[in-house]
């Protein structure tokens, strides 16, 4: 069973979201990383890309398969998170402390589109 | 022993009773019949052993073996007797790549082995485990520069064999990527101009040494200019000429691509040739089709092993940067042979002959007074003339002499006067440049 955490958002394509004021943190759900199995490659933006609401991101590779990031809210990237691209099994260790992007959110009402950690624990079982 | 046996009638029978069909062709009832072959194939009646090999002398015997002063991309090169035989061995035998390392080390070796060569020659950091072409591999690299900068406008040097132009047009537009020629002058890209085009909005520039018209170009600073706006740098070559010329990776190049026919592979009539692409390591992720890792098995012995597959069409399928899902393996293991028995200096001493065969050639057809120099450049093993003499008297003459040669390859650039290209490779000897260069020079108009 993988683990979900309270107080976070998630998107259908398993990327989670934390608001820390007008700013969002993405990364990738446990349920994701032991679905992708052993990562070996994240492909993220520069600091400065714009990213749009259900659309890619990036990229993270696994020895066996490969699937595009969905971003879970529209804004500016500020930030990517190096330690991560350096290390990409960050992610199979600890997929809620590995963020990938910070976002500078644009449409906070977006966040109402995203799943609760209780219903994402339904559909992540 | 045979690999492979094909299924005997036996076997045919359970299969068609398994699934419950009698005929074959029922295997095919779906194709709609107004597409479908309905009649005889029309073939021949069979022949006697006797009967076969008289008709097949008959048609060899129209086979002309002209001695050959061509260029333009394939080269005369000598192939040395023992790549045959080995690239003939049922081992290798295929021209496919192997996906089971448990049964494929030999196959995945010399993969590993052209790689780590072809990487060496073009000063790169990487190389796949090739390319069908280097037409082909030229379009990919365009692909993984496009990829890289995220910009969908390359530049192309005019100075690039219009052939591999075609190629990469033809890619780029189901891409949706835009071309922009860069013009050349006097034989070579023109640096203002190339410029003025490098702009924020460049994904990069492909260019060609030595280029179309056998010149060496000098193309350095070009690298940093592109870089400078975010571009990348993608040169393609003969790989041959990289064992004496400035490699890609020393005119700070990020992606090398080209052909690798001049690595003593039959011209045989236009295939089948190979191609490599290789980069740097920054962009490995982006580099298309197969690469070949060392790695350890469990007993911690050296194996190696397909890696960096994940980004392919059958994992990534429309988003995939490239559909290249093979490499060309047979043509692969040539090229690795041949590099393997010629090694750094052999290489050198075909292009040092080969250099001084065509500069030979090139200084007897000017004292003729029939050919004009066209460009005031530097070449290494082919190299373009001016002339007023008529194409047709000219291709007639060594035609009946039994050359090949002066491919006329611009007949409207240079004015009323048309440029004719010449190549020379390790295999021409003086005997035969003389008798050349006597049969153009006894032309008049």
């Amino acid at each position: 069973m993988s683990k979900v955490v309270d107080g976070l958002y998630y998107a259908k394509s398993h990327e989670w979201l934390k608001v820390e004021g007008n700013v969002g943190i993405v990364g990738i759900s446990d349920y994701a990383q032991a679905q992708l199995g052993s990562i070996v490659f994240v492909d993220l933006p520069e600091a400065g890309a714009k990213v749009t609401m259900e659309a890619e991101f990036g990229a993270v590779e696994s020895v066996k398969a490969a699937s595009d990031l969905l971003s879970p809210i529209s804004g500016n990237v500020i930030a990517t998170n190096q330690a991560v691209i350096d290390n990409p099994e960050l992610i199979n260790q600890d997929a809620f402390g590995s963020w990938l992007i910070k976002i500078e959110i644009a449409n906070p009402s977006e966040v109402d589109q995203l799943l609760s950690a209780k219903d994402y624990r339904f559909i992540s079982k | 022993m045979f690999k492979y046996f094909p299924h005997t009638e036996n076997d045919l029978q359970a299969m068609k009773a398994k699934i419950g069909i009698r005929k074959t062709s029922e295997l095919f009832r779906d194709v709609p019949q107004d597409v479908a072959f309905l009649r005889d194939y029309d073939i021949p009646l069979a022949m006697s052993e006797i009967e076969l090999r008289k008709h097949l002398e008959t048609l060899a015997a129209e086979n002309k073996t002209h001695i050959i002063f061509a260029g333009l991309g394939a080269y005369d090169h000598y192939n040395p007797a023992i790549i045959a035989q080995l690239v003939n061995r049922e081992e290798y035998l295929t021209a496919y790549t192997p996906y089971q390392p448990e049964i494929s080390q030999g196959t995945l070796q010399y993969i590993f082995e052209f790689q780590s060569m072809v990487a060496m020659l073009s000063g790169m950091e990487a190389a796949n485990a090739s390319m069908y072409d280097g037409a082909t591999a030229t379009a990919e690299a365009m692909f993984m520069g496009t990829a890289i900068a995220k910009r969908n406008k390359i530049l192309v040097s005019a100075t690039i064999n219009p052939i591999v132009i075609d190629v990469v047009k033809t890619y780029a537009h189901f891409r949706g990527i835009e071309i922009i020629i860069v013009p050349m002058i006097d034989g070579v890209i023109n640096r203002e101009e190339l410029l003025n085009l490098i702009t924020d909005d460049i994904a990069g520039l492909i260019v060609q040494k030595p280029n179309y018209y056998g010149i060496i170009e000098d193309y350095t600073g070009i690298a940093d200019q592109l870089h400078a706006k975010k571009a990348v740098l993608i040169e393609n070559n003969d790989i041959s000429t990289l064992a004496v010329l400035k490699t890609p990776g020393d005119d700070g190049a990020d992606i090398a691509c080209g052909d690798c026919q001049s690595l003593g592979m039959p011209l045989a009539f236009g295939g089948p040739y190979l191609g490599f692409i290789a980069s740097k390591k920054a962009y490995v992720r982006k580099l298309p089709g197969r690469i070949v890792g060392q790695s350890f098995d469990k007993a911690g012995k050296r194996a190696y092993v397909l890696t960096l597959q994940a980004r392919e069409q059958h994992i990534r399928r429309e988003k995939a940067n490239s559909n290249i899902c093979s490499n060309q393996s047979l043509m692969a293991l040539y090229a690795t042979i041949y590099l393997a028995l010629m090694g750094p200096e052999g290489l050198k001493e075909v292009n040092e002959i080969s250099y001084s065969g065509a500069h030979y050639l090139y200084d007897e057809l000017i004292k003729t007074g029939k050919f004009f120099p066209a460009f005031d450049q530097p070449f290494l093993k082919e190299f373009v003339v001016r002339t007023s003499l008529p194409p047709d008297l000219i291709r007639h003459v060594l035609d009946e002499a039994g050359m090949f040669a002066a491919i006329a390859i611009d007949e409207t650039m240079q004015g009323m006067q048309m440029l004719l290209n010449f190549a020379v490779t390790e295999k021409r000897t003086k005997v035969e440049i003389d008798r050349l260069v006597a049969v153009l020079g006894g032309l008049s108009c």
